[in-house]
């Protein structure tokens, strides 16, 4: 695997210079590796990881996951709607599920009311959708490998140890 | 009549010298809230990890906060041969030949109570984790230490050996992958000392706790070789591969007769080690593998970052194959590894340890411990380097 790759994987916040020292490159070889990564449409873009819940003018917004059922076509499966439902911008993370429902969506919005709109005007009027069953969310523990507001014990090692 | 209170102490207590982590460590103490970056631990900056930690908590949820047997609970012993076969090709039974004890420290000093009579010869390879020495003094035995060097990347040889041994030598100490040095020795190297251990009719004490930290190649166990297992105490623990430090938690394999000698000691001392740590080191073995090998790659990508600072920066510093320690030699500084390790701490806030803490053939190096966050090593190897161009106070 990409050795630059492997380093991001690993859900630290280096920066290309400490990603450089960290894989013996200089910081010109990490930014092609990077470039390389985004031709070869492996990495698509950069995301923080936030606990929105500390930044009151982001605390608002919803988040909502919803079970959906559709119909499969001919040809193309469940492609061609999934895609469909994907590109709303209210649409986070789209996912094709194995048993009771077929797609898992993940959405969010400025309030219930919008997200609550959004679902009965948009997402459960498409034709070829069958059944939409929203679960909002309430409280996150744990996002992306990081645990939000969870003490992990705050570290006691020693300084000089045998 | 004399008031000391320190007159009913032990004579051989009394002489014991003072450790020199300690004297660093009081140093570094006295820096409280100054930003200072350690690479003066000995243990993983990784906590263990959740799956085994709940384990704990289960065995305490479930009641099990009672003695276990005084060779440890036989669960874990079964786990502990099936893996010792596994990954060092030696066979040792569960029920007489296994011994769990209170970290790696109790076994060693188990076996050095159970094998050595007074004035017996240990010999033991220098520089070497601190506490080897000083063991060897606790039981009335004689250390004889056989230096290891830089030019053999710390391996021992025994060429080294054999300079060094003298009538009345029985134990030979053994610590591959090393703490301090993180110098390991190869099939080679080991055989060349197996027989010399055959021909002098040695007993080796082989401390593998590092083994899990091997990056290149594979690591071969002394008891592994032909005639060794039956003159091998083999030691090992979970405390460096699964971050378990402070569970205490280890464990002794050998022949039964001298299992069952450690074993009579450890009854009378410590009973046995700690159920809860028992049971938390069964689930380490049965399913804390992908854990270990995801902190061996981070030790592992550490250990190349550090090495090429060090040597870049000027300070020579051979690629330990494995353990998390790098043991640069200061002596292109022109100063003496104390002044180095003092000078550091005091004007660029990084601490490493004098490497004559470690015997006197540590001397014009420190020990570099690099189990620390990337972020935190570029850093410390930037401080280093300013420190070693700045002009000397």
């Amino acid at each position: 695997m990409n050795p630059v790759l492997k380093l991001l994987l690993e859900g630290g916040s280096l920066t290309t210079a400490q990603i450089a020292q960290v894989a013996g490159f200089s910081v010109s070889e990490v930014e092609q590796h990077l470039e390389q990564l985004k031709k070869d449409k492996i990495l698509l873009g950069w995301r923080p990881v936030l606990d929105l819940s500390r930044e009151a003018a982001a605390a608002a917004t919803v988040r909502a996951v919803i079970e959906v059922k559709i119909s499969p076509e001919r040809g193309g499966g469940f492609n061609r709607l999934a895609e469909r439902l994907a590109r709303f911008d209210e649409v986070e993370s789209c996912y094709l599920m194995s048993g009771g429902y077929d797609l898992l969506v993940f959405v969010k919005g400025a309030s219930l009311q919008k997200v609550a709109g959004f679902v009965s005007e948009k997402l459960s009027t498409i034709e070829g959708v069958l059944s939409t069953s929203t679960h909002f969310m309430l409280r996150c523990y744990k996002d992306q490998g990081f645990l939000l507001d969870v003490g992990e014990a705050t570290t006691t090692r020693l300084n000089v140890a045998p | 009549m004399s008031n000391d209170p320190k007159r009913w102490v032990a004579g051989h207590v009394a002489a014991l010298p003072k450790s020199g982590i300690r004297d660093f460590f009081e140093l570094v103490a006295k820096m409280k809230g100054q930003d200072v970056i350690s690479l003066g631990v000995g243990e993983p900056d990784f906590v263990t990890p959740w799956n085994i930690r709940e384990a704990a908590i289960f065995a305490l949820e479930r009641g099990k906060t009672y003695y276990t047997s005084n060779l440890g609970m036989i669960e874990l012993r079964r786990a502990i041969s099936t893996y010792v076969t596994e990954h060092f090709s030696v066979d040792y039974r569960p029920e007489d030949q296994v011994i769990v004890t209170v970290g790696v420290s109790e076994a060693l000093d188990l076996a050095l109570r159970a094998f050595c009579n007074p004035g017996d010869k240990v010999m033991f390879h220098q520089p070497c984790y601190v506490s080897y020495h000083p063991s060897i003094s606790l039981v009335h035995a004689q250390g004889v230490a056989v230096p290891t060097f830089a030019k053999d990347n710390f391996a021992l040889t025994a060429e080294a050996l054999r300079a060094a041994w003298q009538p009345g030598c029985k134990v030979l100490m053994l610590n591959l992958p090393c703490n301090p040095t993180g110098g390991t020795c190869d099939r080679l190297q080991l055989e060349a000392i197996a027989t010399f251990c055959r021909e002098k009719d040695l007993l080796v004490l082989s401390d593998e706790i590092y083994s899990e930290l091997t990056f290149e190649g594979t690591h071969t166990s002394i008891a592994s070789l032909p005639g060794m297992a039956e003159r091998t105490i083999f030691l090992h623990g979970f405390s460096k591969a699964f971050a378990m430090t402070g569970w205490r938690l280890g464990y002794a394999c050998g022949p039964a007769a001298l299992i069952d000698a450690m074993m009579k000691v450890h009854q009378y001392t410590m009973l046995c080690a700690s159920i809860i740590a028992q049971e938390a080191a069964l689930e380490a073995l049965t399913r804390g593998w992908d854990s270990v090998l995801k902190m061996r790659e981070q030790y592992h990508r550490r250990r190349d970052l550090v090495v090429r600072r060090f040597n870049e920066i000027g300070l020579k510093c051979h690629s330990p194959r494995g353990s998390f320690y790098a043991f640069p030699s200061v002596a292109a500084t022109g100063r003496t590894e104390k002044d180095f390790a003092s000078g550091l701490l005091l004007e660029q806030k990084v601490a490493v340890v004098p490497g004559s803490a470690f015997g006197d053939n540590g001397v014009g190096h420190v020990r570099a411990c690099f189990a620390t966050s990337y972020e935190q090593l570029i850093v410390a190897c930037d401080r280093i380097e300013r420190f070693v161009q700045a002009p000397k106070k």
